[in-house]
């Protein structure tokens, strides 16, 4: 499974405009979807987060009119649905490329020696912290420790741990994101 | 059950069947065979929900999440009785994101299990109508494994309508997250439940009398949940044992070590075992050619300590009184080729970033520690830093703000301040020589 599908069409979207708000519709599975997962709840708002993956699973991102169209299924307004969108690191309100490099910065990490693997891989990439690579193949984004210390430092590639990297494994591990 | 297997429940309850697992987690089949549902068995047979909500109070089951509030007392808060509301929750926290911290993920993708056992046996107790797993979004694996568990539980009849014959229901979802380190703490978690930004509520009401959807809520730590159904089996008096002396404290932690030491991992050990034990014996010591500079005993929100302070039992008492926290238990090495304010410069940099953004002492103190930290990291440090960063740490303060959040960051940087003050002092940019 992964968070971004590499044949999405939508990788055309990187670098170009963001796409009118009034365009998005949310497909019918998707609304399915986000419908079963309200199932599980008392209030239909608790599957909000839920539906926002749901959507970013299929775009790789959550357009901006999907926000107003997950509001509508969820029966609140779209500043509700925006305030939790724009809140939680995993939920991304722009697009991001087709594999997201999330590298695990904190104490742990940087004991084991993050910092100079995050360092190759911005120069391998030629992108910082928050940025995509031009051909819309990799971001790079910074996360809360990934609860693998004992391997650490450690990052995760979509829905891949990896652990006790290294510098020099470091064009290895890309190539298998292609 | 084998002899062998039968001792080891005995002694490591929480992680004896990790044998049995070979790399694989046990199915239903296999957890069966190896005592697994027979604390629900036995619970909806024998005892009263009362009767085992008093069984995890004489046990005294600390939080193992951090805090070490006992278990038995936050239960017995829950409204019972027919003039209870009906809509009452259970929610584990499973967001493990508190650095240095993994052993929350090895219950859950290898043992699932244990831990729906654990929910509806903690969810027959309060008597829940809904129980949650709030499971952090990156553990991608261990959402797939306890949805797998669960249908399976649900299949064998031991979740779903009627448990067992009993006329008690419990439905148990995993919710999965989507980041945020603040999902944690207890009232941030149940708002993200709902829907919501994670920014904590004000307490009290306690989640215990107004929490999820407003209703009585129970919010217990995967490790904590997963020793239930072992005290349901084997009785209080066994659970206190379990600590072998070492501490005034019941059961058995998992422990863990991080950092630059031979064998990172982890380890259930009775609770009270010695942090030099855990570093010297389970981890293998330091790395070569390195030395222990400083440890933090359980995450990034606990007070660090010095190569003196391990011989103290790794309890909730005996770390307290040396000034910092047990916290989650599981210990990161700082070596001595480490800067130590580059240490907390990270620290604070990760706590800054965390933030909700709620409440102003955090949402501006926190990044205003990280601007003078990275000045003393390269040597730009301007005379009086160190009294402003002493004087956020009282701003930032128990008391002061909305969570414990800021408090927890200003932990590591007040016990480093005190251990480490020259490291800091170095930090300042010397005058020039006035001619």
């Amino acid at each position: 499974m992964s968070t971004v599908n590499p044949q999405s069409s939508d990788n055309a979207l990187i670098g170009s405009d963001r796409p009118e708000a009034e365009r998005f519709i949310l497909a019918p599975e998707d609304r399915e979807a986000i419908e079963h997962e309200m199932s599980h709840y008392d209030d239909p708002r608790a599957a909000s987060i839920e539906a926002l993956k749901i959507v970013q699973k299929r775009h790789g991102w959550v357009p901006d009119g999907a926000i107003a169209e997950i509001g509508k299924v969820l029966g609140i307004s779209a500043v509700d649905v925006e305030g939790v969108a724009t809140f939680y690191n995993l939920i991304y309100r722009q697009p991001v490329g087709r594999h997201v490099i999330k590298i695990c910065d904190s104490v742990g990490c940087y004991l084991t020696g993050y910092e100079t693997v995050c360092e190759a891989i911005s120069r391998k990439l030629g992108i910082g912290l928050g940025e995509t690579t031009p051909d819309g193949r990799f971001t790079l984004l910074p996360i809360c420790c990934l609860g693998a210390c004992d391997k650490g430092p450690v990052l995760m590639i979509d829905d891949d741990t990896h652990g006790n990297l290294t510098v020099e494994g470091i064009d290895q591990l890309l190539e298998q994101y292609a | 059950m084998s002899t062998s297997a039968a001792n080891l429940a005995e002694t490591r309850p929480l992680t004896y069947r990790l044998d049995a697992a070979d790399q694989s987690p046990l199915d239903i089949k296999g957890y069966e065979a190896l005592d697994g549902y027979a604390a629900l068995r036995k619970a909806m047979k024998d005892m009263s929900p009362a009767d085992v909500s008093q069984l995890v109070k004489d046990a005294n089951l600390r939080g193992r999440g951090g805090a070490g509030f006992p278990a038995g007392i936050k239960w017995s808060l829950i409204p019972m009785g027919d003039d209870a509301p009906k809509q009452k929750y259970l929610v584990c926290n499973a967001d493990e994101m508190e650095p240095g911290t993994f052993k929350d993920r090895l219950l859950m993708e290898q043992l699932p299990h244990q831990l729906v056992e654990a929910m509806i046996v903690a969810g027959y107790a309060i008597q829940a109508s809904k129980a949650y797993i709030f499971l952090r979004g990156e553990y991608v694996l261990a959402a797939e494994r306890l949805n797998r568990a669960i249908a399976e539980a649900k299949a064998a009849g031991y979740l779903g309508e009627n448990i067992l014959g009993s006329g008690w229901s419990l439905e148990l979802t995993v919710h999965t997250g989507a980041g945020r380190y603040i999902c944690g703490e207890e009232t941030a978690l149940i708002n993200s439940l709902e829907g919501r930004r994670a920014n904590p509520r004000a307490k009290p009401p306690f989640p215990q009398i107004a929490g999820l959807w407003g209703k009585p809520t129970v919010v217990n730590n995967v490790e904590t949940l997963c020793n239930v159904p072992h005290i349901v089996l084997r009785g209080a008096e066994w659970f206190k044992g379990l600590s072998q002396g070492k501490s005034g404290d019941a059961g058995t932690k998992i422990y863990g070590m991080s950092g630059r030491v031979r064998k990172p991992g982890l380890w259930e050990l009775p609770i009270g075992t010695t942090a030099r034990e855990i570093l010297e014996e389970h981890a293998g010591g330091m790395q070569d050619g390195l030395e222990l500079m400083a440890w933090l005993p359980g995450g990034a929100s606990t007070d660090f300590l010095m190569p003196e302070h391990l011989d103290l039992p790794m309890d909730y008492d005996s770390i307290g009184k040396a000034g910092s926290r047990m916290g989650t238990g599981l210990i990161m090495a700082v070596d001595n080729k480490q800067s130590i304010v580059s240490v907390v410069r990270n620290l604070e940099e990760f706590f800054a970033r965390e933030s909700c953004g709620w409440c102003t002492p955090c949402r501006d103190g926190l990044p205003w520690s990280v601007k003078l930290l990275r000045a003393l990291e390269k040597g730009e440090g301007q005379p009086g830093d160190l009294e402003t960063l002493d004087q956020l740490t009282r701003f930032l303060g128990p008391g002061k703000t909305f969570c414990a959040h800021a408090p927890g960051a200003m932990e590591p940087l007040q016990s480093a301040l005190k251990y480490f003050r020259g490291e800091f002092e170095k930090g300042i940019r010397q005058p020039q020589a006035a001619n």
